[in-house]
């Protein structure tokens, strides 16, 4: 047991490196919050787009959400970091992982608001456009609004799990909470840096894992 | 943009066919590993769900701080916690067993939370139908409502699967020598791309049919509400 | 009434969910081959009562023994207890994934543990006494509601039990369908099982119980035969609700 604790929880060793840590725990939550805004953002224009069924726009917006719901994020990463500059372009590490976690997210939240745009009565559309609103007027005023609702619950579970690849950053050099804590791993040649990350990650992601059980029960009238 | 530099560094066939086994083997240890991890992850998330119907409270607490703990916590944390934890602590795991555990324990988490909402969706009466006749919780569970709770939540666990497929991939992290691993492995050897879009290509194979029958059952689920 | 040991003997049995409190104190004994119907208005505790003698809710106080036997005591195997008392639900609660012969089976195999053949031989003759022997493979969406029930009647009796709590068994069906469930019942009772019944068919109750009981609030105000209860009622309680549910 002492033996556990340490080489999980010893403290000498975690108040050396917690500023390290903590420097890498701001880099962390400027991904996630990037990833978050653009995922999302993109993600309901794709569906907004969606909705005019335009053919060729609607072909290239599917292929795009099955590359990204069927590859590996950190496949995307490496190929990103690694393959690109083979062609020339040399992004950094954290313009690459937030580029690739925002193009998933926003893959699956396309899927989402889509499917909350096609879940909403055919009534209320004919409704609006009865009383003038155009097509674009009724999806930003009567359409999205229901929908937003529908989806909020899904979405919620899926933006976390997606952000929690930030953590992947590590692998391309980005110098965020895990690759801090794994250096001074080395260094240390213990375990309780890698602890100081776990709650790190603790911090950000448990109160938005609170927040989904709440949102969840919240939302539940409609099944 | 040069052309001919793009196919040279990412679309060459002399670098495939000089890496390919090293690729195939890789796809069999990602194989290997989703075999070991899908079932094991599976049956624990439904054994944590099972518990949790139970409805005994200090329990369910413990269970949904334990399941809401792992799904703050980045799966790769935990891969590299029971990679290089394990061993620091004088067990001797190997590392297909250490992200394996890993990865059960992650996965189970999220089988668990889709099995729990499959059970709530059942109706009470048919426990209590199975209980009349006189059998145990873990059989009524086993027999009558663990069944339909997970045909009605088929495409969570379909859509959870995909996830966990794709987790694998992180394994590569740890050198445990997978698709990915032999992937990076590869590009090494030949210094152009071509091997890991070859990786990419693979997992397309692989996963786009289960995406596609995910677009359709999740449009069929919304259908029937 | 018979003299031997009752089947069900429930003495005092109160019942409360948190602040609320359905059952007052009821007495409840049966008789061997005896048919016992419970009638009273909804919220009345009747069918609270019923789930109480298999243990589906726990009462708050009181014994309850069947066949001799405490089974409010700790450290009974209520699975072992609940073979021997069939329930039948006023929402038939067939399990949709299985075909009717399925259902019957279950329970003989994972309870009594009967080999597989001979429990569907008995699941098939289970279902041949409610007159479904041909609907043995259907799946219960197939199965209109009076044959789900008369399925679920089969699934309670292939366990051969002391005794079958039906809970307002004809209550969720169509008119047309509840005679089909009512003969079934008749022929059972023929056949000497021991049953209670919780339900509204006043007819069926004045032609076969041996004993009515009208509950109120929690409490059994009256009781006593058909005849007694319907046409020579003591009770001013008893006298409105019957006056309400025969409609005049």
């Amino acid at each position: 047991m002492d033996a556990f604790i340490d080489q999980f929880f010893n403290l000498d060793v975690m108040i050396k490196y917690l500023p390290d840590v903590i420097g890498g725990f701001w880099i962390t939550l400027a991904l996630a919050l990037s990833v978050i805004a653009t995922g999302l953002i993109l993600g309901l224009l794709l569906a907004c787009l969606r909705a005019f069924q335009w053919r060729v726009i609607n072909l290239g917006i599917v292929l795009f959400v099955d590359l990204f719901r069927a590859l590996p994020p950190l496949v995307l990463l490496i190929i990103g970091y690694f393959g690109l500059p083979y062609a020339g372009l040399a992004l950094s590490g954290f313009t690459i992982s937030w580029l690739c976690l925002s193009f998933v997210l926003a893959a699956f939240a396309e899927e989402i608001f889509w499917a909350g745009i096609t879940s909403v009565q055919k009534g209320q559309w004919e409704a609006s456009r009865s009383t003038g609103l155009s097509f674009g007027e009724t999806l930003i005023y009567v359409v999205i609004p229901q929908a937003l609702r529908m989806t909020i619950p899904p979405l919620t579970n899926r933006t976390i799990a997606i952000t929690k690849n930030t953590a992947l950053a590590s692998v391309v050099a980005v110098q965020e909470m895990l690759t801090v804590a794994q250096t001074s791993l080395a260094y240390a040649a213990n375990t309780s840096p890698l602890t100081l990350a776990a709650i790190g990650y603790l911090l950000v992601f448990f109160p938005l894992v609170i927040l989904s059980r709440w949102v969840e029960t919240r939302f539940a009238w409609k099944r | 943009m040069d052309w001919e530099v793009i196919r040279f560094s990412f679309f060459n066939l002399d670098s495939i066919a000089q890496v390919y086994p090293l690729l195939l083997k890789g796809w069999w240890m990602t194989i290997k590993l989703c075999v070991a991890v899908v079932p094991l992850g599976f049956a624990l998330g439904a054994m944590i769900a099972t518990v949790h119907s139970f409805k005994i409270r200090w329990v369910n607490w413990l269970l949904i701080a334990l399941v809401d703990f792992f799904r703050s916590i980045p799966p790769l944390v935990l891969l590299i916690y029971t990679v290089y934890g394990l061993p620091l602590l004088g067990f001797d795991v190997p590392a297909f067993g250490a992200v394996l555990v890993a990865f059960t324990i992650n996965s189970a988490a999220y089988y668990g939370e889709i099995v729990r909402a499959g059970i709530e969706s059942i109706p009470a009466g048919q426990l209590e139908a199975a209980r009349s006749t006189g059998l145990g919780r873990w059989q009524a569970m086993m027999h009558v409502v663990l069944p339909q709770a997970v045909r009605n939540v088929a495409p969570d666990l379909t859509s959870n699967t995909l996830e966990l497929i794709k987790a694998t991939s992180i394994a590569s992290v740890v050198a445990l020598p997978e698709l990915l691993r032999m992937g990076r492995v590869a590009q090494g050897l030949v210094y152009n791309a071509t091997p890991l879009i070859a990786v990419a290509v693979i997992y397309l194979l692989m996963l786009w049919p289960l995406v596609r029958l995910l677009s359709r059952l999740e449009r069929r689920v919304l259908a029937a509400r | 009434m018979n003299r031997q040991q009752p089947i069900v003997d429930a003495q005092n049995i109160e019942k409360s969910f948190g602040d609320l409190k359905v059952l007052f104190g009821v007495d409840l004994q049966v008789a061997p081959q005896e048919l016992v119907f419970i009638i009273g208005p909804s919220g009345s505790g009747k069918s609270t009562l019923l789930r109480c003698c298999n243990l589906l809710e726990q009462p708050t106080a009181g014994t309850i023994h069947i066949m001799g036997e405490e089974i409010t005591a700790k450290g009974v195997d209520i699975n072992q207890v609940r073979q021997r008392i069939g329930m039948v639900f006023q929402s038939f609660n067939l399990y949709p994934h299985m075909s009717a012969l399925g259902n019957v089976a279950l329970a003989l195999r994972k309870v009594k543990k009967i080999p597989r053949t001979e429990a569907e031989a008995l699941a098939h003759e289970a279902l041949r006494r409610v007159g479904l022997s041909h609907k043995a493979s259907s799946f219960p969406n197939e199965l209109s509601g009076g044959q789900q029930q008369r399925v679920a009647i089969a699934r309670a009796i292939a366990m051969e039990p002391e005794v079958i709590l039906f809970d307002e068994p004809t209550s969720a069906l169509d008119p047309e369908l509840v005679g089909s469930v009512l003969e079934v019942m008749r022929e059972l009772r023929a056949s000497g099982m021991t049953m209670v019944v919780v339900s509204h068919e006043m007819r069926f109750a004045a032609e076969a119980a041996d004993r009515v009981l009208f509950m109120d609030q929690g409490l059994i105000v009256e009781q006593g035969t058909p005849e007694q209860v319907f046409n020579n009622t003591q009770h001013d309680r008893t006298r409105s609700f019957l006056s309400r549910v025969s409609g005049n």
